[in-house]
């Protein structure tokens, strides 16, 4: 088995990918709903509805998935859906929690995918389970408790990823909003690196900082905001997994936008 | 089934002006950094800020307001897509039209403004001078160029003066903001209630027919509203740039740059006496044409606008979509060119969602055969050169996306300003009031009801007049009332406000809480409905009764004041709590205000 590519940024382009396809040794799932992975998948793909991982998320859980998906510890994993990667990051996030190593983020949805022309099929592999163990990568997971320890330190930064009326009627105190649509390209799910890093010049995020993201309640969104920040390289990033739903339900402090009924301005 | 294959789709139609300049965007993200860090006083800030289209907002510097520019309200499908991604990523997922056909994007923060900007210049758009003491957004009549009344299409000259204007250095420091305004015929622009108004004319001099215009000067709305003056009997258009600069000129040098709250082009004009300020605007002409060393030129493109109907399957033997003729006769202007319509897209005081702006651009591509849309006066969108043939399944596409609001060019679609949804001015949130009386408007079909199509309701958050409330036939403007301890929303409402030849500002009548309004309105239609000549409409009837003219029971404004009187009377805030709460609003009422920006 071999890496897919050297570089430590777990994302994979989609030119690269195509190339690799025909290599058994790769495992490429397919996180969107059953009935659409049916219709047709990209070639050799298995499936993996984000729900089954969602309905629980231990390290156990997630082993038994990796393992039933044929992935072992050396079995390079690819990851994709067809809802701008939120759903493929928080996949892709889970895997290197339990210690995964070559797991990557594919940089295009599904459409994305089918418009550039490569090679869909409706083909379902077989699979063959596999060993895969648990090794906990706690430096990449934020808990409740963990960011309310940490939030006031100068160096770290929390990015609430929700949509702009969201954030504005509730939000973490001193988070900041990056809204999930900010992250993406023409045609890939993420910004160009360079995109990324003026972004975050602008807003005056050092990439040296401690970087927590959180979004509504499982970490999707959240989870493409993870990966936007590791695409340019920035080492210390974690995932408030359980997000600002886990936050309210403890009752913890939050801030609100007052005074202001910004609400009445949207359309739907 | 009778399938018919039209003339083929044309290419995607593209502003052929570049109005965005890349490297500003570059440059406001420096200077934000350097506001940031304290190292620009705010003051100039601001000044920098509102220059570049970036407006401030309710109760907080970490967010603003980018008002996007679309000069003669020509906006393409691809700028329109553009926007719609913007929306998305800065801003609140929707957009907002405004009144002066420029689109804005509210709850940005300060330090993605560069981004915006940045995107915008792709697509030919800027920013740029919307907000600020410059030249604003040049308007033209969304009808201008198609309308059965126009003399000739003054788009060509509207886009001309726009471009001349941006970025112009006479125009970086005015003592105000100043604005323009061209139109087809008196009924379709707004040309008496700006700093200049342009209506088209044409004059015969010497045996030749020569273009021209009567141009209006000094009206405007506001805390104190004016309506224009007409400068001579004929400026002919090789004149346009000469008195437009002259205007300006006289502006720059005379206008009152201490008094902030009273410097616009309106109180100079009327400080000086209307005759002094003619005969300024005169002589000042005559020494700009006599002293410029090159022949200063407009850049006029008034080549023809490509016209080709998209191609398009007609199926004649489907059914018409349930609410059509409502919809037609509500929405739908016939064009001076025949077989050619122009579609009225009403939203909710200017509101779209990112997909709605998506659908709009796919529908122009696949129906308007210019290719292109117009943003209107009244915080909607026009799509011209539909034809007849397409009316019906351009209608079925607008109600898939929740676009097909009947009353467009009804009394139903209410103008609101932002209110308490973004403004720091704001008093009330007339913002969603509009909202509500359009909605209200609508279940009770006053939309079809002909009575009431040529009136209108326009509310403004504050006495300010980004509503427009004082040319309104019912005009509102927010302010708080007491109760005894307790406060409500309370809105002045004012009666016969017109723009047209007649242009008249409206009648102060009565303050009616908020959540009175629906119900006064609902009153005084009832009382025109009870006394109503045969023929009449709503907006004659009030301009009777506030002149003073009309014989029926209800002879002037004082007769209405009564009758609504037991409307307004406030209840006790444990009988009626909402009361004392505004529209989106879960507390009590109380007024809350920031530092206006309007005068910067």
């Amino acid at each position: 088995m071999c890496s897919m590519i050297d570089s430590d940024i777990p994302i994979i382009n989609s030119k690269l990918l195509r190339e690799k396809i025909q290599q058994n040794s790769i495992r490429i799932v397919d996180v969107r709903r059953e009935q659409e992975y049916q219709q047709s998948h990209i070639t050799n793909a298995v499936n993996l509805p984000l729900a089954k991982l969602l309905a629980d998320d231990s390290s156990e859980s997630i082993q038994k998935i990796a393992q039933d998906l044929g992935i072992s510890d050396e079995t390079p994993a690819v990851i994709y859906d067809d809802t701008f990667g939120a759903l493929s990051s928080r996949v892709v996030w889970a895997l290197q929690y339990i210690g995964h190593k070559d797991v990557k983020l594919l940089d295009v949805t599904f459409s994305q995918w089918k418009d550039l022309g490569y090679e869909i099929s409706t083909e379902v592999p077989e699979i063959e389970t596999a060993i895969h163990s648990v090794k906990i990568n706690p430096e990449i997971m934020a808990t409740a408790e963990y960011l309310e320890k940490v939030k006031e330190n100068k160096n770290v930064v929390i990015i609430d990823n929700r949509e702009r009326l969201n954030y504005l009627e509730q939000h973490i105190p001193g988070a900041i909003n990056i809204p999930y649509r900010t992250l993406a390209s023409d045609g890939k799910i993420l910004r160009t690196k360079e995109g990324m890093k003026t972004l975050l010049k602008n807003r005056g995020i050092s990439e040296d900082a401690e970087i927590i993201t959180y979004c509504g309640s499982v970490g999707t969104l959240s989870g493409l905001a993870y990966y936007a920040l590791k695409s340019i390289g920035v080492p210390n990033v974690k995932l408030y997994v359980h997000s600002f739903k886990e936050w309210k339900s403890l009752e913890k402090p939050i801030d609100k936008q007052e005074n202001a009924n910004y609400w009445d301005l949207s359309a739907e | 089934m009778a399938q018919q294959l039209r003339p083929s789709k044309p290419a995607d139609k593209q502003s052929k002006i570049d109005w965005s300049r890349k490297q500003e965007a570059e440059n406001f993200a420096e200077t934000v950094k350097l506001f940031r860090q304290g190292k620009i006083d705010p003051d100039m800030f601001r000044r920098f800020r509102l220059q570049h289209g970036a407006y401030g907002t309710r109760m907080t510097d970490d967010y603003a307001m980018v008002r996007i520019k679309v000069p003669a309200g020509q906006v393409y499908p691809n700028q329109l897509e553009k926007i719609a991604q913007l929306s998305e990523m800065y801003s609140i997922g929707s957009a907002h039209f405004s009144t002066r056909e420029n689109i804005q994007l509210h709850w940005v923060i300060l330090e993605d403004v560069s981004e915006i900007m940045q995107s915008l210049s792709d697509v030919g758009m800027t920013s740029r001078e919307a907000c600020g003491n410059t030249v604003r957004n040049v308007m033209c009549s969304p009808m201008s160029g198609v309308c059965k009344d126009e003399i000739f299409d003054t788009t060509p000259y509207a886009l001309a003066i726009a471009r001349f204007m941006l970025r112009n250095p006479i125009c970086q420091g005015l003592p105000r903001k100043f604005k323009f305004n061209f139109t087809c015929c008196e009924k379709h622009g707004m040309i008496r209630i700006v700093d200049v108004g342009l209506l088209p004319q044409i004059q015969e001099i010497d045996g030749e027919k020569r273009k021209g215009f009567k141009i209006f000067l000094g009206g405007g709305l506001g805390n104190r509203s004016f309506v224009g003056h007409q400068l001579e009997d004929f400026t002919p258009v090789e004149d346009l740039l000469y008195t437009s600069m002259a205007v300006i000129r006289i502006f720059d040098r005379m206008g009152d740059r201490k008094n902030l709250s009273r410097n616009r082009m309106r109180y100079l004009v009327n400080d000086l006496g209307w005759e002094k300020f003619q005969n300024l605007v005169l002589k000042e002409r005559a020494v700009v044409k006599a002293t410029q060393s090159v022949i200063v030129k407009l850049n006029i493109d008034d080549s023809v606008n490509e016209i080709q109907r998209p191609i398009s399957v007609n199926d004649e033997s489907a059914s018409v979509p349930d609410g059509y003729a409502r919809w037609e006769k509500t929405n739908v202007e016939k064009q001076s060119q025949s077989g050619f319509n122009s579609v009225f897209i009403g939203l909710e005081a200017g509101d779209i969602t990112a997909n709605q702006l998506r659908s709009v651009a796919e529908i122009i591509r696949d129906y308007s055969a210019e290719g292109f849309a117009r943003n209107g006066f009244s915080q909607n969108i026009v799509i011209r050169y539909v034809h007849d043939d397409d009316l019906k399944s351009m209608y079925s596409r607008l109600l898939e996306t929740g676009l097909a609001k009947t009353g467009s060019l009804t009394m139903a679609s209410a103008v609101g300003c932002s209110g308490t949804t973004s403004c720091n001015l704001a008093l009330t949130n007339s913002h969603r009031l509009a909202k509500e009386v359009q909605r209200k408007f609508l279940e009770l079909n006053y939309d079809d009801d002909d009575d009431l199509k040529d009136s209108t309701v326009k509310i403004s958050g504050c006495p300010n007049s980004c509503g427009q409330h004082q040319i309104a036939t019912i005009g509102f403007y927010g302010g708080g009332g007491r109760h005894g301890t307790d406060m409500f929303p309370n809105y002045t409402m004012s009666l016969g406000g017109k723009f047209d030849e007649d242009a008249m500002l409206g009648h102060h009548t009565a303050r009616v809480p908020v959540k009175r309004i629906i119900p006064v309105i609902l009153k005084i239609i009832e009382l025109f409905k009870e006394n109503k000549q045969s023929d009449d409409t709503l907006a004659k009837w009030i301009d009777r009764v506030v002149s003073g003219n009309e014989s029926s029971k209800i002879t002037c404004v004082d007769d209405i004041k009564k009758a609504i009187a037991p409307l307004i009377v406030p209840p006790n805030i444990e009988d009626e709590p909402d009361f004392y709460m505004d529209y989106g609003s879960d507390t009590n009422y109380h007024t809350v205000t920031g530092k206006g920006e309007c005068a910067a």
